[in-house]
């Protein structure tokens, strides 16, 4: 298993949109060498016959009929926005396309 | 922006490439209420009127499925003759963006609903059959307003958003690579196009208006050496929004990438924008390898197992196959096979029968849909079906020119008061005074004037030169400005002169 | 301190029955006494005496015009801030929610006040519940009522203090690897997590959403299953809810303290005992496991070989499921935004990066930053992948268990409450407070902490922790509440009589 370093750290602080100073990342990625170490056990444990659980209760098919229930008013809905105009959400200006 | 680059002649291409196409439709169901949660999908209403804890996003709302949507995913998934998965589950699609409430997408990942599937779509004659890869469901995002110097996101000072359109059901349809089409390539992928749309309305499923965004392709072209087995780079191009995009598009890019390729260079694997007013794709972001979306199974839903007696209880509700179908309206129309080609290949087919369901022939149908239609719809850079006039239309004009009403002519400057939007038939002949002068007196009178301008001429129709009335029918409509039935002035000339 | 805050909630209720008392009445009395202890203690991120007042009012009216909700109606209730409340601050004891009021309620939350409880307020809690001592918090940590110098537990350490402390008679927490349970060990409370799906998650503010349940926090068994019964039942709002009516659960309470356990048998999990476990909660453990076999039970020790894997596999699915759900904080519609230092004009993705940087504190981004990882191509298989895996066998293991057992048992915690501070540097060891708590969470089975006494050499409150079958919650009160019976027979009275006075409760009678 791969010791995770520090510019790992740095590349998913990245995908996770967290704005890591040098000091939150160097000290941050020791702690995460030490709990991924603790944990890495787990690749060894289970044989590839084992199904994985991604819910403890075997329900399927819940469904919702396709019908109107009441919604928020748009001012409920804007309430807590950092910034509204025209009725809308004002974020700040969106690099890329799409 | 750099100067356009050059592109080898699309014959030069097909000589020395073979395009490998794979097209990616997403279809926004018309559903009543969103794939999660009970807003309403209605288009047009006030931003952030249609919203709910569960569409916003806010923290601690949950998905509940709406089975319209599974219950179409499955329909769609049969009429391309996938298989059903007996058990699937939704994903978790991982990325930021303001427009997605919960920075993620709940779609499914390797676990789609419909799989495995195909289709034919015909182009000039030749039937090409498509592989279908998946048939999977997910939600929209919201819609952004770029508020800046530029209507487009480069250049904008800040956004806007509106979450009303996020959560609403899209159904992503992915091809397997299209191989084999030649030269075709462009009218294959936009004929596929088409005929998705055709099949999808046929379903009911979606109003499939692609310059509404109910219908939205996304086209991947790559390029082989010819008679190579291995696959070219390929490159993705978004905002094809209208079936001539979808052929402008494909044909674009081959004479793009053939002439990287001749001149040595590599493509580039990433998306690129098609632009509608200047025919070119450009370069957006590097493709979505460089994204990781960590998908995993949505925890806050449960499996989706539709059994084999749900699923065939949904089969029943199929219509026709589309080579059935064909079939039967060709036979009902009377149309010859070349008939029925054209019919199709204009994108016409499903407007010509709504056209004859609202009470026209087929072949009066067929003539204005593919001759002034199809004329109008070129000038204007739009495709037939979305031509602002609709069947509907097309038969209460033919039905005017078949009670005498007006003339062809006419009709021609009834379609153009339609188009500008001046309202119903009815009323643009209202409004612009367009109907035939039925009068018979004030069209004895015109004709009367007539000879008496002209009398040479009548004196040749005396002496039997009947041919000669054609002048004087002329004169005539040019001063009832078109609007007589010319049948019936040749009539009265030839009664008053006989 | 008044007497009415010390009673029962389920005498609370007798006593509205019988017009000995008001629900305006009481909800004052919880105020006092939140106005007295809560500035040393730091329960409650936010009081509502004004809407609770009004919510009283409008119980004892009810009342009057004899049209009682329920068994509860009238009776106040503090709600971990983690589910939402309509028009009352929901911060999740996170910074980047500051302020931010929710406009709607959490289902759990629609069913206590349509039960007609009053709702005091909000109560603290580790930032997005990742923790085991609500030191994580952004708020300030809240304190033991045992010993104000330790901590209360975890995640929902201001539930648990809140009623250890007599400020409220009963709570809601949530519980994802032990929030509940484990706190109630070392405050010496009652703490039940149900059967996963048992009670709606619609409002509660994942942290790992196939792990996450609400549940009661109480000071005796019989008011865990009256209130477990208001807040549980299917929720068409949450698809993972169960669609099968509670169990009776009241009953059950009641008919295990008449004190026959003939019949019963009581698995011990080999695992989750000795070896790790602080002397005195081990002591305590096997005191209360002798006490069921005098009341008739049948003790079987059984293995659960996977168990060891539990924690492992726990903290990879967590922080996958977490680091998803936190990406909607992202400073556009709600919550904390804060604009990068130095960039002139910055971008939306700028502005989401300064403002969950500074909005999440450090375990919040050590789990994100770890979920991030095990759920990234090239690493899914070998962690996620693989703990859900191990999530099956852990299932495995319980249900194999089960047909030797009737029910297993553990002490709730390793060891006693901690000082406050003294794990902080070091996450891996806060980590091992969930030991035995955490099985039960994969799984999905429901779990119950109850008091076992106080450790000897510390004086600290230990836990009790009894677990059943998915779907068999009534199983988890008719056994707690025999041995409740019989712990309140051993010791006279109940244990938090035997908490020390709080200086706020002591300065307040000074005053008087």
């Amino acid at each position: 298993m791969p010791d995770i370093t520090r510019e790992e750290v740095a590349h998913l602080a990245d995908l996770a949109r967290i704005d890591l100073s040098d000091a939150e990342l160097d000290h941050l990625a020791p702690q995460l060498a030490v709990i991924l170490d603790s944990i890495k056990s787990i690749s060894e444990v289970a044989a590839d016959d084992i199904p994985p659980t991604s819910h403890p209760m075997p329900l399927t098919n819940v469904f919702r009929e396709d019908v109107r229930r009441p919604g928020l008013t748009a001012e409920e809905a804007l309430a807590g926005a950092p910034e509204v105009q025209q009725q809308r959400f004002a974020v700040p200006r969106i690099l890329g396309e799409e | 922006m750099t100067a356009a680059p050059a592109l080898m002649s699309f014959e030069e291409a097909l000589e020395r490439f073979d395009p490998v196409m794979g097209l990616e439709v997403h279809v926004e169901l018309n559903t009543v209420t969103k794939m999660f949660c009970g807003c309403p999908t209605e288009f047009g209403a006030e931003p952030n009127t249609q919203v709910c804890p569960t569409c916003l996003g806010l923290p601690g709302a949950m998905p509940v499925v709406n089975e319209k949507g599974v219950e179409s995913a499955i329909r769609i998934g049969l009429a391309l003759n996938c298989s059903i998965a007996p058990w699937c589950r939704f994903a978790r699609k991982n990325y930021f963006y303001p427009d997605m409430p919960k920075n993620f997408q709940t779609s499914q990942y390797d676990e789609p609903i419909a799989f495995d599937g195909w289709t034919e779509v015909e182009v000039e004659g030749e039937t090409f059959r498509v592989e279908i890869e998946r048939a999977h469901m997910e939600e929209d995002t919201g819609k952004s307003l770029h508020v800046g110097t530029s209507g487009r996101i480069h250049g904008a000072d800040y956004s806007l958003v509106d979450y009303n359109r996020a959560g609403i059901p899209l159904i992503e349809i992915v091809t397997k690579p299209i191989v084999g089409t030649g030269d075709k390539a462009p009218l294959v992928a936009k004929a596929y196009v088409a005929h998705l749309r055709e099949l999808l309305l046929g379903l009911g499923v979606s109003d499939v208006r692609m310059e509404q965004g109910s219908l939205r392709c996304d086209v991947n072209l790559s390029l082989k050496p010819a008679g190579e087995e291995r696959f070219g780079t390929r490159t993705e191009t978004k905002n094809v929004n209208s079936l001539r995009s979808v052929e402008r598009a494909v044909r674009y890019e081959i004479g793009r990438q053939s002439a990287r390729l001749a001149d040595g260079q590599s493509i580039v694997q990433e998306t690129r924008h098609w632009h509608e007013d200047t025919g070119i794709t450009t370069s957006g972001r590097e493709k979505s390898d460089a994204e990781d979306y960590r998908y995993f199974p949505e925890p806050d839903l449960v499996p989706i197992a539709p059994d084999e007696a749900w699923v065939e209880e949904l089969r029943a509700t199929l219509p026709e196959p589309p080579r059935e179908h064909r079939a039967r309206l060709q036979k009902e129309w009377g149309f010859s096979d070349l008939e029925m080609r054209d019919t199709v290949g204009a994108g016409a087919l499903l407007l010509v029968e709504q056209t004859v369901a609202a009470g026209a022939t087929p072949a009066t149908a067929r003539k204005w849909w593919l001759s002034d239609m199809a004329r109008r719809a070129n000038e204007r850079g739009v495709d037939l079906a979305d031509l602002e006039v609709s069947p509907a239309d097309v038969a209460r004009v033919q039905a005017l020119v078949d009670e005498g009403k007006i003339n062809d002519k006419l009709a021609r400057q009834v379609f153009d008061g339609v188009l500008a939007g001046e309202g119903t038939p009815d009323e643009v002949v209202a409004a612009r005074g367009l109907a035939v002068v039925s009068d018979e007196g004030a069209l004895s009178e015109a004709v009367d004037r007539a000879i008496a301008a002209n009398p040479e001429v009548a004196d040749k129709i005396r002496d039997g030169k009947v041919a000669a009335a054609g002048a004087l029918i002329g004169a005539v409509m040019k001063e009832m400005r078109g609007q007589a039935d010319a049948a019936r002035v040749r009539e009265l000339i030839l009664e008053k002169l006989s | 301190m008044s007497d009415l805050v010390r009673r029962t909630a389920s005498e609370l209720a007798d006593a509205l029955s019988a017009g000995e008392t008001t629900s305006v009445e009481l909800t004052e009395a919880y105020l006092d006494r939140i106005a007295a202890v809560d500035g040393d203690v730091h329960a409650f991120l936010q009081v509502d005496a004004e809407g609770a007042l009004a919510q009283a009012g409008a119980s004892d009216e009810r009342r009057a015009a004899g049209r009682a909700a329920g068994p509860l109606d009238g009776v106040p209730v503090a709600v971990k801030d983690v589910l939402t409340t309509k028009g009352l601050p929901t911060t999740c004891g996170s910074r980047i929610l500051e302020g931010w009021v929710p406009p709607y309620d959490a289902t759990a939350v629609t069913r206590l006040r349509e039960a007609g409880l009053p709702i005091l307020g909000k109560t603290n809690m580790d930032e997005f519940a990742m923790g085991s001592s609500t030191e994580h918090s952004a708020y300030g940590p809240t304190r033991n009522p045992w010993d104000l110098d330790r901590i209360p537990g975890g995640s929902g350490g201001g539930s648990a203090a809140a009623v250890a402390a007599f400020e409220a008679p009963l709570a809601i927490g949530t519980d994802t690897g032990g929030s509940i349970r484990q706190p109630g060990a070392v405050t010496g409370t009652v703490g039940v997590k149900p059967t996963y799906g048992g009670v709606s998650r619609y409002g509660l503010v994942a942290l790992a959403n196939s792990l996450d349940q609400a549940g009661p926090v109480t000071r005796t068994i019989l008011d865990s299953a009256l209130l477990h019964e208001v807040i549980g039942g299917h929720d068409p709002l949450d698809s993972t809810s169960i669609d099968q009516p509670v169990p009776p659960l009241v009953e059950a309470a009641r008919r295990g303290a008449a004190g026959d356990m003939k019949g019963l048998r009581v698995g011990v999990v080999k695992e989750l005992t000795g070896e790790g476990y602080q002397p005195g909660v081990q002591t305590r453990f096997d005191e209360s496991v002798q006490l069921l076999v005098d009341a008739g039970a049948e003790v079987v020790e059984v293995s659960c070989p996977n168990f060891v894997h539990a924690l492992a596999a726990y903290y990879l699915i967590l922080p996958s499921e977490a680091s998803s759900n936190l990406a909607k904080f992202d400073a556009m519609r709600y919550g904390l935004r804060v604009y990068p230092e130095g960039v002139e004009d910055p971008n939306a993705e700028e502005v989401m990066r300064a403002t969950r940087d500074a909005g999440f504190g450090d375990e919040v981004k050590r789990r994100i930053i770890l979920g991030t990882y095990a759920l990234s191509s090239g690493y899914y298989d070998a962690y996620y992948g693989q703990a859900q895996k191990v999530r099956t066998l852990i299932s495995r293991d319980f249900a194999a268990a089960f047909e030797s057992a009737d029910v297993l048992v553990s002490p709730t915690a390793p060891t006693t409450a901690f000082k406050l501070g003294e794990k902080l540097d070091d996450p891996v060891a806060m980590y091992l407070n969930d030991i035995a708590t955490i099985p039960a969470n994969l799984a999905g089975v429901p779990g119950l902490s109850l008091p076992s006494g106080l450790a000897d050499e510390d004086g600290l409150p230990t836990g009790f922790q009894i677990l059943a079958p998915a779907m068999a919650d009534d199983r988890l009160y008719l056994v707690g509440a025999a041995l409740e019976a019989a712990l309140l027979d051993r010791w006279g009275a109940p244990l938090l009589d035997k908490a020390p006075a709080l200086a706020g409760e002591a300065r307040k009678e000074a005053v008087r």
